[in-house]
């Protein structure tokens, strides 16, 4: 015979935002809540038409840039007549700065095919899924470590005089000291935040620097030769 | 009373030829709304219903949506540029100076497919760089993420096929230049810059090479990845969102505060 209490009936009573649903708990099993229900909406019309419109703002901002900026042309392709510098897509152009100073297989296949591995990797290891802030836990060991990692870097890159990579690794590791000098207590907001970041967080950013950083200077700050030069005095 | 643009609309939706082509049927209840996802071949590889939080701005800055939008204007001015352009030389850099000079709104045609493109590769790194900060690659999320990875790689490579097809002093030496980087590799590098090239230098037959890979084969490729990685949001439930996130997340969180 049931129990007329076995079972707790419970209804969501908002039908117009979610399906009603019918809980039945019976006794011997525990009810809780493992996740709270967002509010949620129809994609269709609300992100559909949110979509449609980004689409459209980056459309107009787009025609109006063609309608302001002619695309470059120059003279018919002559294999004869290189010009000085001759330069790849300005994607590419954190790589050749790069060719200035390794070896092409070391910066045009080992690079990129390492950072391309790295890339598809990141969800793989749990460093970068647990998401702690890099010097809370083991401080003593991981701070040696820091120091070690970032002197021997340092080292490599004055070794092979490239001294546009060593400016945003000497920014970031500045922000790394900061860190460790940090805690979740520390007064300021942005010290809390520097001690939370983790691994993962403090590579990906140095990555972003030195792409940014290396594209920069490969696109305006390089002339004949691949000499310096100034953007505004050409 | 007067007929607004919304009951025209309505009465559209209503007309059996409109009913004979959606399978949605009219009406705005939240039925009729899911159904206009579920029930299209292109939409139906969204979810539904969608967290609110995620619509914010400042939860995704739209850079997937703007990325997808890239690429539908490049899609839409590729194709009339495809009609005015023959990818042989020395036709091809005449043909580009047509565009320039002859076709109506050829100008403005290239104009907008190449910038297009430029923000399409920029916004590609920044839609990258903002999934990792959010740290939207963690699992269920890891395969979309690669799918993510692969999508950026098609991207560069179709723009750098397209660099070279307007045959001119700057698209010959950039591809010229890019192109020896694959030679460096060790053992394979000059057979895949010969494979790349139809040749040992850049010349005519690249740019038909170039030419079949821009327009059809890697265009193709990347609507099926997009379709894949638009299709596994929903199946890996949705956008993420820091609250839903798996145990890994919530348990490191609660072993830290133990731990304090």
């Amino acid at each position: 015979m049931s129990d007329p209490k076995d079972f707790v009936a419970g209804m969501d009573s908002n039908a117009r935002k979610s399906p009603r649903r019918v809980v039945f708990v019976t006794r011997r099993t525990s009810a809780q809540v493992k996740v709270t229900d967002e509010d949620q909406v129809q994609t269709y019309p609300e992100l559909l038409f949110r979509a449609v419109v980004a689409i459209e703002v980056l459309a107009m901002a787009l025609v109006s840039m063609a309608l302001l900026f002619n695309a470059p042309l120059e003279g018919i392709a002559d294999p004869s007549h290189t010009p000085n510098p001759a330069k790849a897509p300005w994607y590419f152009l954190g790589l050749q700065e790069m060719l200035h100073y390794f070896p092409p297989v070391v910066a045009g296949v080992l690079v990129p095919g390492l950072v391309v591995m790295a890339l598809i990797v990141i969800p793989y290891f749990n460093i970068n899924i647990e998401a702690e802030g890099l010097f809370v836990k083991d401080r003593k060991r991981r701070v040696a470590i820091f120091y070690a990692a970032a002197i021997a870097l340092c080292v490599f890159l004055l070794a092979f005089d490239v001294l546009v990579a060593l400016v945003p690794t000497l920014i970031v590791a500045a922000f790394m000291l900061l860190a460790i000098q940090s805690s979740s207590q520390s007064p300021s907001a942005f010290r809390r935040y520097l001690a939370a970041k983790p691994l993962s967080f403090w590579i990906m950013t140095w990555f972003l620097f030195e792409l940014v950083v290396l594209t920069a200077v490969g696109t305006f700050f390089r002339g004949p030769g691949w000499s310096w030069v100034l953007p505004w005095r050409s | 009373m007067a007929k607004t643009i919304a009951n025209y609309f309505e009465e559209l939706r209503g007309t059996r030829v409109w009913r004979s082509v959606f399978r949605s049927g009219t009406g705005s209840s939240t039925l009729h709304r899911s159904l206009a996802i579920q029930q299209n071949v292109f939409l139906h590889l969204f979810s539904t219903k969608v967290r609110t939080r995620m619509l914010s701005f400042s939860a995704t800055w739209y850079l997937g949506t703007l990325t997808f939008g890239t690429f539908l204007i490049l899609v839409a001015t590729g194709i009339p540029l495809m009609f005015y352009y023959h990818p042989s030389v020395p036709q091809a850099y005449a043909d580009t100076k047509d565009l320039q000079f002859v076709v109506s709104s050829g100008l403005f045609l290239r104009n907008l497919h190449r910038w297009s493109a430029h923000a399409m590769v920029f916004l590609v790194f920044a839609h990258l760089f903002k999934v990792f900060y959010r740290g939207a690659y963690r699992p269920p999320r890891e395969f979309n993420w690669v799918i993510g990875v692969v999508l950026l790689l098609i991207t560069l490579f179709l723009s750098y096929t397209g660099y070279l097809l307007p045959w001119d002093q700057l698209a010959f030496w950039a591809i010229t230049v890019g192109s020896n980087i694959a030679s460096a590799a060790p053992v394979i590098g000059n057979k895949v810059h010969f494979l790349m090239l139809g040749g040992n230098v850049v010349n005519a037959n690249a740019l038909l090479r170039f030419y079949v890979l821009h327009c059809m084969i890697l265009p193709l490729i990347a609507i099926l990845f997009i379709a894949v990685h638009f299709w596994r949001i929903r199946k890996d439930g949705g956008l993420y969102v820091h609250q839903s996130e798996p145990k890994t997340v919530a348990a490191s969180a609660a072993a830290a505060k133990g731990a304090q």
